[in-house]
């Protein structure tokens, strides 16, 4: 759960040093951990809570020529990209999410299997964790585009090329970015899920082995409810992240297709609207907000008090 | 007891039961098929970077070629070079600026965070689990939440399209991740040490100089690299806080309209290259940073 610390206080150096000053001591004992916050909370409130309140107030107008007003939503939702970057984003989700969280645990339940080469295997598993999503763009590119290395396969193959990036085919362009995607950052899942394992006892699965059960059925009733507080926290980070999601699209396919993040950096750096911008990052922080709390509520687990 | 001594020896009469092989041939089989999956995951994961690495390194003729090679036909500096040395192009500085906000982010945020990592590892205090939870939140923000209004901030400061700006947010966006390395480093060094440094007399600052520090660089090094590797992947703030002082990947992607492949695809490479050695590097540490101290 939290980094565990010292259990209760401990009044440490007791009698060592000046022992007249003890008053004074217990004091500024007292106010060091305060004091070794400080920087950090103060440097976190300045950069982090007062842009996210400026933020909201930007996409309502505060602060520019027009005061209070709501004229910048009417705008964003005005722009029929708008809905278009909505509906991609929503789809990108949809159709990542459940095939990476399959592809991720199957690929946990593979290296506990300990085949031989796991190391290697779990090496180059991780390796796209530490990609960005534009560079993943990038790499899928060379893969999908027009004289690419997959029509070059196809093309050996005997097989007629196919237009993969069409901006014509939203479903061709979804699916290049949900497997660039895919392929990117299954990993996060992986290595919260392997770790999840390592905490998990696995006398249980073994059990329900010696007593018969299935591989699906231990997978159901044993694995999967042992592991349900990190494949929570795998699917809040992964959809958050999700949202967040942008250049890999950029990069595959210009502003073909559309999301939510791209269309902020659009208005802000293209149309130099920050207003305009700030309302479309108000939407994605809402929608993230909320994603996370409907997680928490749908996933907790009857002994969520006990934990 | 006669009949007990007996029963060995009815046995060894007896001809043996066939042995049953199917669990064993099914056991072969599933170790197989588990190699088998392994291996086409495998390829799924390492294919594409081979890809681009081929594709940075093939000459212009190559890359114009159609059906392209899948294998090192045509080998090339000349797109690779082009890339990063042709002026017009902007990518040298760049780079520079990249390494500059990288490193200046991974001090920003041990300077910064170190301390509050010390403080939640020793100290039981008042506000610790409010702080932790405020840590938690402040990872699942959105980056444009904040690069669109620190813009502004920092046109009014002048320090907009600097390096500095970009450093300040890398850092902040850093520090919650390198407060929790760093706690759970500080929690591993055993507190008796430190009791016996100030038993001879250091106060406690110099306990944590001379006997903390040393025993926490390992992990202290993780989390410098963890913030190192955000940074240099880090596009739309870095995109949105400069003009001119582009990191690599906010010139990259800035450039993406009106470049050719042959430079999107060097570009690809040389950002996925630190990611390799990274992983290399973190083997280690690559649980417990997205593992245990995510939470």
């Amino acid at each position: 759960m939290s980094i565990q610390g010292p259990p209760e206080e401990r009044d440490k150096p007791v009698g060592v040093g000046e022992p007249s000053a003890a008053g004074s001591r217990s004091w500024r004992r007292a106010a060091a951990p305060y004091v070794l916050l400080l920087p950090s909370a103060v440097f976190m409130l300045v950069l982090f809570g007062w842009p996210v309140l400026s933020g909201v107030l930007q996409a309502f107008g505060y602060g520019s020529a027009t005061g209070f007003t709501d004229a910048y939503w009417d705008r964003m939702a005005g722009d029929p990209v708008f809905w278009a970057a909505v509906r991609n984003t929503l789809l990108l989700i949809v159709v990542l999410i459940p095939v990476q969280f399959c592809l991720g645990i199957a690929m946990a339940l593979l290296l506990r299997a300990k085949p031989r080469f796991s190391g290697v295997y779990f090496y180059l598993w991780a390796v796209p964790l530490a990609i960005s999503d534009l560079a993943a763009g990038l790499v899928w590119l060379s893969v999908f585009t027009d004289r690419g290395y997959l029509n070059s396969l196809l093309e050996q193959l005997g097989i007629a090329g196919v237009d993969w990036l069409n901006y014509q085919s939203t479903t061709k362009m979804l699916m290049a970015v949900v497997i660039a995607e895919l392929w990117r950052s299954t990993s996060l899942v992986l290595v919260i899920v392997v770790s999840g394992m390592q905490m998990t006892p696995r006398d249980y699965d073994e059990a329900a082995q010696v007593f018969g059960a299935t591989f699906w059925q231990r997978l159901r009733h044993v694995t999967l409810p042992l592991l349900k507080p990190s494949l929570q926290v795998a699917l809040i980070l992964r959809t958050i992240l999700a949202f967040q999601a942008f250049a890999v699209a950029q990069a595959l396919t210009g502003r073909q297709f559309p999301l939510l993040i791209g269309e902020t950096y659009w208005w802000y750096v293209q149309l130099n609207d920050p207003n305009v911008a700030s309302a479309v990052a108000v939407v994605v922080l809402g929608v993230s907000m909320v994603t996370a709390l409907v997680y928490l509520r749908l996933l907790r687990s009857p002994d969520a008090g006990a934990r | 007891m006669t009949v007990v001594e007996k029963a060995p020896a009815v046995s060894e009469e007896r001809p043996l039961p066939p042995v049953d092989e199917r669990p064993l041939r099914r056991l072969r089989l599933i170790r197989i098929g588990q190699q088998v999956a392994a291996v086409a995951i495998t390829l799924f994961m390492a294919v594409p970077v081979y890809l681009i690495t081929l594709a940075a390194f093939s000459s212009r003729a190559e890359l114009n070629r159609f059906p392209k090679a899948l294998w090192p036909r045509d080998m090339s500096i000349e797109t690779m070079s082009a890339f990063l040395l042709s002026p017009g192009t902007g990518v040298l500085p760049a780079l520079i600026n990249s390494l500059m906000v990288g490193v200046g982010a991974v001090l920003l945020a041990l300077l910064i965070g170190g301390p509050a990592g010390y403080a939640i590892a020793r100290y039981a205090f008042r506000g610790r689990d409010a702080y932790q939870m405020f840590l938690l939140l402040t990872k699942s923000l959105p980056v444009v939440v904040l690069a669109i209004p620190l813009a502004s901030f920092f046109l009014t400061v002048a320090l907009y399209d600097t390096t500095y700006a970009v450093i300040l947010v890398h850092s902040v966006l850093a520090l919650p991740t390198t407060v929790l390395i760093t706690a759970s480093v500080f929690v591993a060094v055993p507190v008796d040490l430190e009791e016996a440094a100030m038993v001879f007399g250091c106060n406690r600052f110099g306990a944590f100089r001379q006997v903390v520090l040393p025993m926490s660089l390992p992990g202290v090094a993780a989390s410098s690299i963890f913030t190192f590797v955000l940074s240099w992947n880090e596009v739309l703030a870095a995109a949105v806080l400069t003009l001119d002082v582009r990191t690599l990947p906010a010139q990259v992607l800035v450039s993406l309209a009106n470049s050719p492949l042959a430079y999107q695809f060097a570009g690809g490479f040389v950002l996925v290259l630190p990611a390799v050695l990274f992983i290399l590097l973190m083997r280690r540490y690559l649980l417990n940073m997205w593992g245990s101290t995510i939470r």
